[in-house]
């Protein structure tokens, strides 16, 4: 027990423009409620039965009174709503370009996070200061939350349907990673730690597979580094090819399926007439529920895939089809 | 015959008929907002998923009989008719002209009852009702299929028990008139029954374009 | 004691001694014998409530989950959500308070319809009991938001039978809805014009309506839930073609109004105590009257902002933040005008008012940090932590039950026909106020540090923190017995009231405390406006809270 902390680590750039509203939001609070606290006890005290004050004067109603006591906190309201709109837009909205991107699976009780090079953590996640981070979210079983206080972000994980939410660390450091939607038995130990490192040490973490971790700390409950050796692509390559997509799937649009080279991001004619961007949720539910989405001009044949891919292995099959690019010839991945 | 109107009995916590007769009024009118909330939930769920999944639910509605809906239709349209003709002879005070109008609407809400039958057992023999032995064709739409027909039977049942508890009620009402119960030597009570069973009708003239008549 | 028929000069009837067999009471139509039977109910399940509260309390004493299992911990919350929302929190002051008063404030006889309110009791026993039943036979392990799929398809716990609980209770509550509706619109009194109605008939009004319009969604939407965890059709379980979101959607769509169902009626009773005990009119009574109705049709348009996490479009979004920042207007302007009345009156610091006083404090920071969650940015850091554990309670304990509790010594002087003891109400009153604050005020910081909610473990850097809201949680505690100990106590030796105690207008006060069966003697007819406390100068007797009182009859 080390006393009584007040303040959370800040640890984003994003807690720092949050912790701002939030200290007016305490300044406005602590107006108001002294402000209401010292007239009702000064009320209380001065208008007491059996005191000499002038009760003379005394009104019933005040219409300019009333107006103004309703503008005051609807001007506070909008001002407060404003500044807040602009920082979430910001967080919920598209991620700088260069952002890393990390894919979440939340289960009952855990975490698995994937690097884009094929590392697996669970309960762990190593990310660099400085540069955003871009996650994407899915749950295996019920609803779940992805909470880390220190950088004052929070997004809840669903079942079949993928969240994102960035950030961009600031400060190296050990932080708490929490599951803030109550998801079962087990919620209050769906936890683990998130480690923001300096960008060389991460890049030597990185290439040591996950093995060097600076201050690595057996952090308690439940954390193993999984660590496999294929990058993301390249494990979506192998199941790609294991599950044999390539037999409709061609380099170019074939008589059973269209082509996976240049897909994503396309629009997609379906049969219904409808158009589609073919967006992550696209092509995981055209793995998952191929006849929900059929391409307009194909039959629906194609065999769902639903209980036979874990979220984590759907999403290597993705993160492969957003690797192919338009041109067959130099779409080839490096392993 | 023009019955002799029997002096209405008055509640002690009300001061006059007049204040009486409109409470009830007042107060069925708010069960029935009530119920159109509760109706209202699960249209509101329906109409999310059939904005989500059109074709799907296209597909899973031609499974629906038409014919049978509309017949329906009439049969409880007519029964709002003679539900207003009750209450019309019920103001008058004639009672045997209610009496009768009363139990054609009971016989026009039984026969409803026994179409949906019909319709919920054709729908368990082609193995529509959503569960393990759910089929459906073509089956690319298997899911939103069943969902289509867990919305369905969750409607059209909710609604069906209002009709028969309406029939129950009507029967109960049918009964006392027979009996020339003091209760009911008003016309207030054929009134409420007239308001909810009017309501009932409303639920269907809703439920049958949103399930049975679904544009492509 | 069992006369019936008055006789000059002789023992008063009133509703008490008009019948004392067990049958008289369980099948009584009288408004007020069935206030009588919800106020023994509420205080039943509010001790269960309670004690769950504890053992939470106790729990996280330690930050290693050492006195529960996981399993048992999160049937403990739950239950503590689902007993103190649906069986205590949303009925205790219309079932109770409203029960008792909303026929003698508009001058009628009774409610309505007495038997659809004796009805009502029913359903709320048959609920409670269910959900007790529930609770004893394993539990139900889901939040008392039964979020699907895990209510649907995870939890092995009672949640059919839980849910039928709440469904049924949901039908009691939709049942006092429409009475109070229709007693309000149809029985006032010669002369009661809408605007001459106390701002608790208003309060009330404004509450049945979310309770009509609000309570069939809910009980439809966990009748689905039940549907899909019992036939498995898919409507919430995406899994099963489902939207676990739309749940979401359709279960904020009541249950933020039920906030307000639980708030506004404490609203109505702070208005008449305030205005008592200041000796003068509610300041500004259109606006505060007015409010009451805003804070209705506003609340049901604002239930988004507990899914700001959730990916709903950003757009979305923005319009339940701004709505949001829309229904704290009417608030606000309730707590000015409240202290407003106080300015130039004269004031007489009685039990009720203490709780007055302490509602107003209580409500203003509930009602501020609500702020922090009606903005979008903090609201995703403070999502789903202490920070709205702490907020919500400020609302519904800071608000509610002091509301509750203010009303409660107002008038049980008019229910019992005994002054309660004041110099250990007013100290009762500190306690809670203290305990209060103690328990919730560190909360709001362990949620701003990040504590989420419903832990069972918590990193033990915390702890002090925990270690002080326990304390707090013990002191409330008390703070509640005591009530509880010296009401029972003034049954039988409290100074007896008179008609009117506290010289307060009001029609409630112009007949016998306890009221005859059938409230007053003749139809009153009201001439004036509401809080007149100019033409009331104190010319009544006001009963001291020891010494004996002078009007025995």
């Amino acid at each position: 027990m080390k006393g009584v902390p007040l303040l959370p680590d800040t640890a984003s750039t994003f807690a720092e423009q949050m912790d701002a509203l939030f200290w007016f939001l305490v300044a406005v609070t602590v107006f108001f409620t002294v402000l209401i606290a010292a007239l009702v006890l000064y009320f209380a005290y001065r208008y007491r039965r059996g005191s000499n004050a002038s009760r003379a004067g005394a009104k019933e109603t005040d219409l300019r009174l009333e107006i103004g006591w309703s503008l005051i906190p609807l001007t506070v309201g909008l001002i407060v709503f404003v500044w807040a709109v602009k920082l979430y837009a910001n967080i919920y909205g598209p991620p700088p370009e260069n952002a890393l991107e990390i894919f979440v699976v939340g289960k009952q009780w855990m975490w698995h996070t994937q690097h884009p090079n094929g590392i697996r953590e669970n309960n762990e996640l190593h990310i660099p200061a400085g540069r955003p981070v871009k996650l994407t979210l899915i749950s295996q079983d019920v609803i779940h939350s992805f909470f880390v206080p220190a950088f004052r972000i929070k997004r809840d994980v669903l079942p079949g349907r993928y969240n994102t939410v960035w950030f961009t660390p600031t400060k190296p450091g050990k932080y708490h990673l929490f599951c803030a939607e109550y998801c079962g038995t087990q919620h209050s130990r769906m936890i683990g730690w998130v480690y923001v490192m300096e960008p060389a040490e991460y890049e030597k973490w990185l290439a040591s597979g996950g093995e060097a971790r600076p201050g690595a700390i057996a952090s308690g409950v439940g954390t193993m580094a999984g660590v496999s050796t294929a990058s993301l692509v390249e494990a979506g390559k192998q199941l790609y090819t294991q599950l044999r997509c390539n037999a409709c799937h061609g380099t170019a649009d074939g008589p059973r399926g269209p082509t996976h080279y240049g897909l994503f991001g396309k629009k997609v004619k379906l049969r219904d007439g409808t158009v589609v961007v073919a967006d992550e949720a696209y092509i995981r539910e055209s793995i998952l529920r191929p006849l929900a989405k059929v391409v307009d001009g194909y039959e629906p044949i194609m065999p769902s895939y639903e209980g036979l891919l874990n979220e984590e292995r759907v999403l290597q099959l993705v993160a492969y089809i957003k690797s192919l690019k338009k041109n067959p010839q130099v779409a080839e991945v490096k392993p | 015959m023009v019955q002799e109107q029997a002096p209405q009995k008055l509640s002690i916590q009300f001061e006059d008929l007049h204040q009486q007769n409109e409470s009830y009024i007042v107060g069925m009118w708010t069960f029935l907002v009530t119920e159109i909330m509760f109706f209202g939930a699960v249209f509101a769920t329906y109409l999310v998923y059939r904005v989500v999944n059109q074709e799907a639910f296209w597909q899973a509605h031609r499974h629906l009989s038409v014919p049978l809906g509309f017949f329906n239709t009439c049969v409880l349209l007519t029964s709002s008719l003679t539900m207003a003709l009750t209450v019309h002879y019920s103001q008058h005070g004639l009672r045997k002209q209610q009496l009768l109008f009363l139990l054609a609407t009971m016989a026009l809400a039984m026969t409803f009852l026994v179409v949906k039958g019909f319709e919920y057992h054709h729908k368990f023999v082609e193995g529509l009702v959503p569960g393990p032995n759910f089929h459906f064709e073509p089956a690319e739409y298997t899911r939103v299929a069943q969902l289509f027909f867990s919305l369905y039977f969750a409607m059209t049942g909710l609604h069906a028990l209002h009709v028969a508890i309406g029939v129950l009620v009507m029967g109960v009402l049918a009964v006392l008139i027979a009996i020339r119960h003091p209760s009911v030597q008003d016309f207030i009570p054929v009134e409420l029954v007239g308001l909810y069973w009017h309501f009932v009708d409303i639920v269907w003239i809703f439920l049958f374009p949103l399930l049975y008549l679904i544009p492509r | 004691m069992s006369v019936t028929v008055a006789r000059p000069g002789e023992v008063r009837h009133n509703y008490l001694n008009a019948g004392d067999t067990v049958r008289s009471w369980l099948l009584t139509t009288d408004h007020k014998r069935i206030a009588v039977l919800y106020l023994v109910s509420v205080t039943f399940f509010f001790m269960i409530g309670g004690l769950l509260a504890a053992l939470i309390r106790l729990e996280l004493l330690t930050p290693q989950g050492d006195l529960l299992t996981s399993e048992n911990y999160n049937r403990v919350f739950t239950m503590h959500g689902v007993v103190m929302i649906f069986l205590f929190l949303i009925p205790v002051i219309p079932a109770v308070l409203g029960n008792f008063l909303v026929p003698l404030m508009v001058g009628a006889r009774d409610l309505a319809f007495p038997r659809l309110n004796l009805a009502s009791w029913y359903l709320y026993m048959a609920g409670g009991l269910i959900a007790t039943w529930a609770m004893v036979t394993g539990g139900v392990d889901t939040g008392w938001t039964f979020y699907p799929p895990y209510s649907s398809s995870y939890s092995t716990s009672q949640v059919t039978l839980t849910i039928i609980g709440a469904f049924i209770i949901g039908f009691s509550s939709i049942a006092t809805g429409i009475n109070f509706i229709v007693t309000v619109h149809k029985m006032r009194a010669p002369g009661l014009t809408w605007f001459r109605l106390p701002l608790f008939i208003w309060a009330h009004y404004a509450t049945s309506v979310i309770i009509v319009l609000g309570t069939p969604v809910v009980a439809i939407t966990l009748l689905l839930v039940v549907v899909e965890r019992v036939f498995r059709l898919g409507i919430f379980d995406p899994a099963l073609g489902g939207d676990p979101i739309l749940f979401q959607h359709l279960f904020w769509f009541y249950s933020h109004p039920a906030v307000y169902i639980m708030i506004l009626p404490a609203m109505g009773v702070i208005s008449e105590v305030v205005a008592c005990f200041s000796r003068k009119r509610v300041f500004g009574y259109h606006f505060v009257a007015f409010s009451s109705v805003a804070i209705a049709v506003i609340g049901f348009l604002v239930w988004g902002h507990h899914m700001f996490t959730t990916g709903q479009s950003v757009y979305a979004g923005m319009a339940f933040s701004l709505l949001s920042f829309l229904v704290a207007v009417p608030s606000a302007v309730k707590v000015f005008n409240w202290t407003a009345t106080m300015y130039k009156g004269t004031i007489d610091l009685r039990a009720p008012m203490l709780y007055v006083m302490g509602f107003l404090g209580l409500f203003v920071i509930g009602g501020l940090t609500g702020l922090f969650l009606a903005a979008l940015a903090t609201d995703v850091h403070l999502q789903d932590t202490y920070f709205v554990v702490a907020h919500f309670h400020y609302i519904m304990v800071g608000g509610t039950i002091f509301g509750y509790l203010a009303g409660l010594h107002f008038w049980w002087p008019k229910m019992t026909g005994r002054m309660y003891p004041e110099g250990i109400a007013k100290l009762a009153a500190l306690i809670i106020f203290a305990g209060f604050n103690f328990t919730f005020l560190p909360q709001f910081v362990l949620g701003y540090l990040g504590m989420p909610r419903r832990y069972h473990w918590y990193p033990e850097e915390w702890q002090m923190l925990h270690v002080m809201s326990s304390a707090g949680a013990f002191l409330l505690g008390i703070g509640y017995l005591l009530p509880m100990l010296y009401l029972l106590w003034s049954l039988r030796n409290g100074a007896l009231a008179g008609p009117n105690p506290w010289g307060a207008t009001g029609l409630e006060w112009k007949t016998d405390s306890p009221p005859i069966t059938h409230n007053f003697e003749e139809t009153p007819i009201v001439t004036e406006e509401p809080y007149a406390y100019e033409n009331h100068h104190e010319h009544e007797e006001v009963a001291s809270g020891t010494g004996a009182s002078t009007t025995e009859t």
